[in-house]
């Protein structure tokens, strides 16, 4: 057994398991302590400069990845002319950019603010220099491997699958250069610290209000017709 | 008709002298764990002023209620359904710490661990956030009795809309007022809170239209915060959850009055049920601007009429409670009296607190001689009655305060005041009632009767007839998943499980 499967074959198998079970523990028993756990009332402008490109920029890159992981072929596709390719990489490099610069805002705040670290916690520290590393290494393998669109579809979307339908294929990715080994492993990491972080708000997403009632008005118990009896 | 109860407070503002035991006695009961320093659920509010969060009424900034659409319809003022998500990373309207205030202590232990030397020592302030020493800027109550101020009367938004000639009138020296306004969450009919919140997690109870944020819901996206008009919803720092008066539902469903009623020394709050129509919430939330003090109490129903008590009844209302409506000393002054109004009814959610503007300040023009020093006391009332538009508080302020600025309810309410006033006047110092003062009274829509009523629940009401609180049968609602004993331990404030931070 070398390093290769021990980082891109048990962590993973070790790690995402971990991820699932203790998220859902941690919705169903612990809810309470699922939150996004802002600390705008304590600063606002930082954030405001943070904040929104942090997330957008992340949500749009990682919705990039997936696109790359479920619908290969839509990418290779759309890559086969070169003006197209080019759009697709310049785009993700931007958000990449955009992403890395909230997430810079982000960090400059929590260190700067003397009310934001008051209530600072060490795994909000961990969250974000994996995030930062994460976003780092994205960016530099963006910028020195040159296509990542086209070679993601070749070598991670085949290694990712073999993980899911499970019969690994760790020796998929062992050619790759470090930069992109720790981008990828970094994912792992950042797998393991979602559900013992703030990391864990992001399954809360509230779909559930661009349908519900505006208003929600709630019974103790709602009484029967024969109420006169209750008393 | 579908008929709900409703716990109401009334506030009669005439009696408030503006001490804060109300708020000291919240304070104590709820908000004093880390990450709550700094809300006030019940706060007390000199006005003009600008208020607690500063600025709080000033809805181009916070964007709090509802507005109605050119087709009539009602709209959060905060965000559509969709940009309610897409405002979650950032929420643009949130008021931050600073609108508030940093909360703060002193530093105690300096007073025994300071050495020896020729001074006294001092307890320096920190913040209760960093712990750092900081100058405070501003507290809940930080433009107390400060009227005539250039920064905090002339700020108040009730004075934009109201004349210029009459904005210098507050201005003159001789002529500065002030009055108290306390305000607790209105536990409205249409809250722009509950339809603002992303989770679903605020809700109101339908057996007493309480409104409560389930923490275990809350996400802590902060969109209540911002959608509140009145800004009575809080951000716990601590726990990041929202946080937000809870009417002492604890202490209600024992039959005990909410802390800020019960403490209150001038006896200025009553507590009652009132009954009103569900059904009517969407129509009368939406209609025109002038109509909306009418339309909101239109949808509260008189617990005597026999076709409303069996519609109660079918609606699954407890009979106690229809009975307690009968007695609701709130009913009185909202409705048959007509004399206490919501707070700010232009905001469209529909609050269900009430409020009797304040007579003091208009009187004492007169009675102190300082603004119209010519009046004969005998015409006093007579003069007063027939000139409210010289009133020392401006009643164009009152309406922007109690009626979104329409003076009418306003005017007649403090005409019928100021009748009962006289009429007491008259019977206790003369003896006897004049035609005059009897004219004076019908005029203002009264008879010696209901005077006769409204003096009593006014001056000399007990507790008992204060706050008419009907059992809730609790028990009986709970003892299907939990011991009513062991609920009765355990309801109220408190964590049941840690946060993160």
């Amino acid at each position: 057994m070398n390093w290769n499967t021990i980082l891109f074959l048990l962590v993973p198998y070790a790690v995402v398991p971990l991820a699932v079970v203790a998220s859902a523990y941690r919705l169903l028993y612990r809810p309470y302590t699922v939150s996004s756990l802002s600390s705008q009332i304590l600063e606002s402008r930082k954030l405001f400069w943070g904040s929104i490109s942090f997330h957008w920029g992340l949500v749009l890159v990682l919705t990039g990845h997936l696109v790359a992981l479920l619908l290969p072929r839509s990418i290779t596709l759309w890559n086969a002319a070169p003006i197209r390719l080019y759009l697709l990489e310049a785009t993700g490099l931007a958000l990449g950019l955009w992403a890395l610069a909230g997430g810079a805002v982000l960090a400059w705040r929590r260190y700067s603010d003397a009310r934001v670290r008051a209530v600072t916690r060490p795994a909000d520290v961990i969250v974000l220099v994996l995030l930062v590393v994460s976003m780092v290494t994205g960016v530099l393998t963006a910028t020195l491997y040159s296509f990542g669109s086209s070679w993601f579809t070749a070598v991670f979307t085949p290694y990712l699958w073999s993980l899911a339908t499970l019969r690994p294929r760790p020796e998929l990715v062992a050619d790759l250069p470090w930069l992109v080994k720790l981008h990828a492993f970094n994912f792992f990491l950042l797998a393991a610290t979602f559900p013992f972080t703030r990391l864990v708000h992001i399954v809360t997403l509230p779909l559930g209000y661009l349908y519900r009632p505006w208003q929600l008005v709630i019974w103790a118990r709602r009484p029967s017709r024969d109420t006169g009896a209750r008393r | 008709m579908n008929v709900r109860a409703h716990m109401s407070m009334m506030f009669h503002l005439d009696k408030c002298l503006g001490c804060h035991t109300c708020s000291v006695a919240c304070k104590n009961l709820w908000t004093d764990p880390r990450g709550s320093e700094y809300m006030w659920w019940n706060n007390v509010e000199t006005r003009p002023g600008t208020g607690y969060p500063t600025l709080w009424e000033d809805q181009e900034h916070f964007h709090g209620g509802w507005v109605r659409t050119r087709a009539g319809e009602l709209k959060l003022r905060l965000h559509s359904r969709v940009k309610g998500l897409a405002n979650l990373f950032y929420n643009p309207s949130l008021p931050v710490i600073d609108d508030y205030y940093e909360p703060f202590t002193f530093r105690y232990q300096d007073l025994f661990d300071a050495p020896a030397g020729t001074d006294q020592p001092t307890a320096i302030p920190i913040s209760q956030i960093t712990g750092e020493p900081i100058d405070i800027v501003s507290g809940p109550n930080w433009d107390d009795d400060l009227a005539g101020s250039a920064i905090y009367a002339r700020n108040d938004p009730n004075l934009e809309s109201v004349s210029a000639h009459v904005r210098a009138q507050l201005d003159e020296i001789e002529r500065v007022v002030f009055t108290y306004v306390p305000r607790i969450c209105n536990h409205c009919l249409n809250p722009a809170c509950v339809a603002a919140c992303p989770s679903g997690a605020i809700y109101k109870r339908a057996e007493d239209g309480v409104v409560l944020v389930n923490d275990t819901k809350c996400r802590g996206w902060r969109m209540c915060v911002a959608a509140c008009p009145y800004k009575k919803v809080y951000n716990n720092w601590t726990t990041g959850k929202s946080e937000k008066c809870i009417l002492c539902f604890p202490r209600l469903e024992t039959g005990q009055a909410p802390g800020c009623a019960h403490s209150c020394v001038g006896r200025i709050r009553y507590v009652g049920v009132l009954l009103y129509d569900a059904d009517k919430i969407p129509s009368a939330a939406s209609v025109p601007t002038a109509d909306l003090v009418h339309s909101q109490l239109s949808a509260i129903l008189d617990p005597h009429d026999p076709k409303v008590v069996a519609a109660a009844e079918a609606s699954g209302v407890d009979p106690g409670w229809v009975e307690a409506a009968g007695r609701s000393p709130v009913y009185r002054f909202v409705k048959e009296w007509g004399i206490a109004l919501p707070l700010h009814p232009e905001y469209r959610t529909m609050a269900m607190m009430f409020y009797v503007p304040p007579l003091s300040p208009l009187m004492s023009t007169y009675e102190d001689g300082l603004a119209s020093p010519d009046v004969h006391p005998a015409h006093t009332d007579f003069d007063l009655s027939a000139d409210l538009d010289r009133a020392r508080l401006p009643i164009e302020y009152l309406a922007n305060l109690f009626s979104a600025g329409d003076v009418k309810p306003v005017r007649a309410a403090l005409a019928k005041m100021m009748a009962v006033r006289a009429f007491k006047r008259r019977e206790s110092v003369e003896g006897s009632v004049d035609e005059a003062t009897l004219e004076l009274l019908h005029k203002a829509g009264s008879s010696a009767r209901e005077a006769e009523e409204m003096y009593r629940l006014t001056t000399l009401a007990s507790f008992q007839e204060r706050f008419v609180i009907p059992k809730y049968h609790r028990e009986t609602q709970i003892e299907g998943h939990v011991d009513p004993l062991v609920h009765k331990g355990s309801a109220g404030r408190g964590y049941l499980q840690a946060s993160e931070r």
